[in-house]
């Protein structure tokens, strides 16, 4: 690929998803790419992106975006996390709710095993607070990994990352050589298209906000901007859960001293602590 | 310590390979027999268990060693080529802890040993 074709994917793909490429990693994008050059009828990479360049095509451009997407994702990914919830701030945000119903988000969905996990741990909470409605939406860029989101197919190599086997049994039924999450699950959560970039005001208001792992990919500002609109769609006592290690500077956010990674609105300081 | 019982000499390879990259001493077993004889000289913390051996399987191993004294101690992960759910309940009502369909990797081990409390 010439440096050329790279630097055009690359400011593609900031421009449309945040995502920063490292750029040394041509051949990653090669890898990613081809199937959709080859679906194109195009002889290669650098002819899809040439020919992107010179003759702008905005569903490619999208297909090409979607394609270089970063899907890295797991059943319970950092487990404390769920513990936390699960104990903490699942009972806290129920009792504090008349109706009993907790809104989740999953910003950054992916392919769902995240979003899942919530409607696992829900059916798990449950049992200690039967009044807990939970309602889950997951939102991701892209399309194709929102596909098999809904699905709820997982392969066996899937179902066997983070997922205990007695959760795989309640849960998922074997279809061949695969793995669905029972009909309960998938009514659980709705799923959505959405790019965190745009600017938008949102008109529900979340309690739980989970974005973990996909400001990490995105630079300073750009991060710091979208966590500032997502502070927006926070409920006054809701939390936000960013991924291990990351962080932000927004201000309409401030970091909950008692748990890692979680953040909530500056105006709900000093009341509402879960 | 960490017990690796499979008939198949490239996969007490493979996976005496994972188990002492997180960091166990590891020792192998060909069938149930040589398992058991083991347990009782020394029981282990984790038994990396396969299902369908000669001699003796898996599924009875595992049903003779939870009878034996300490016995109920080891952390048991089935690791095996059926994928049945209902073979895989019939493995964790006999007290297997944890369970991974083959093929497996170093993460899926990682991941379930992790779950089962060993890591």
């Amino acid at each position: 690929m010439t440096p050329t074709a790279l630097d055009f994917l690359s400011e593609l793909v900031r421009v449309r998803s945040g995502v920063i490429l490292q750029t040394e990693k041509s051949y990653f994008a090669e890898s990613r790419l081809a199937p959709l050059a080859r679906r194109e009828g195009l002889e290669s990479v650098e002819a899809l992106l040439t020919g992107l360049r010179q003759h702008w095509d905005e569903q490619l451009a999208m297909a090409t975006v979607d394609a270089m997407s970063i899907i890295d994702t797991s059943f319970f990914r950092d487990r404390a996390v769920f513990e936390r919830i699960g104990k903490v701030i699942l009972p806290t945000l129920a009792a504090a709710r008349q109706d009993g119903v907790v809104r989740v988000w999953c910003a950054g969905c992916s392919t769902g095993q995240e979003a899942y996990s919530m409607a696992m741990l829900a059916v798990q909470v449950e049992q200690q607070v039967p009044n807990l409605k939970i309602d889950i939406i997951g939102t991701d860029l892209s399309q194709r990994a929102l596909e098999k989101a809904h699905s709820g197919i997982y392969t066996q190599f899937e179902v066997q990352r983070g997922l205990p086997i007695r959760l795989l049994l309640q849960h998922f039924e074997k279809t061949g050589e695969m793995w669905q999450a029972s009909e309960r699950l998938r009514h659980a959560v709705r799923w959505r298209q959405l790019n965190l970039l745009e600017d938008r005001r949102s008109v529900r208001a979340f309690d739980i906000l989970l974005c973990r792992n996909v400001v990490r990919y995105f630079d300073r500002q750009t991060a710091d901007r979208v966590l500032e609109q997502m502070a927006g769609a926070l409920a006054p006592d809701g939390v936000l859960v960013l991924g291990a290690g990351e962080t932000t500077g927004a201000p309409s956010l401030i970091r909950d001293e008692t748990a890692p990674e979680t953040y909530r609105k500056t105006a709900a300081r000093g009341q509402a602590a879960a | 310590m960490g017990l690796v019982v499979d008939d198949s000499r490239s996969v007490r390879k493979v996976a005496r390979r994972i188990l002492e990259s997180l960091d166990f001493e590891t020792a192998e077993a060909v069938d149930g027999i040589e398992a058991l004889a083991f347990c009782k000289a020394a029981m282990p913390d984790a038994i990396l268990l396969d299902w369908a051996m000669p001699n003796m399987d898996g599924l009875e191993f595992l049903q003779l060693l939870r009878q034996e004294p300490g016995g109920d101690a080891p952390v048991v992960v089935f690791c095996a080529a059926e994928n049945d759910p209902a073979k895989i309940a019939q493995a964790l009502d006999a007290g297997a802890n944890e369970y991974i369909m083959k093929p497996f990797d170093g993460d899926i081990v990682a991941s379930k040993f992790s779950m089962a409390g060993l890591l």
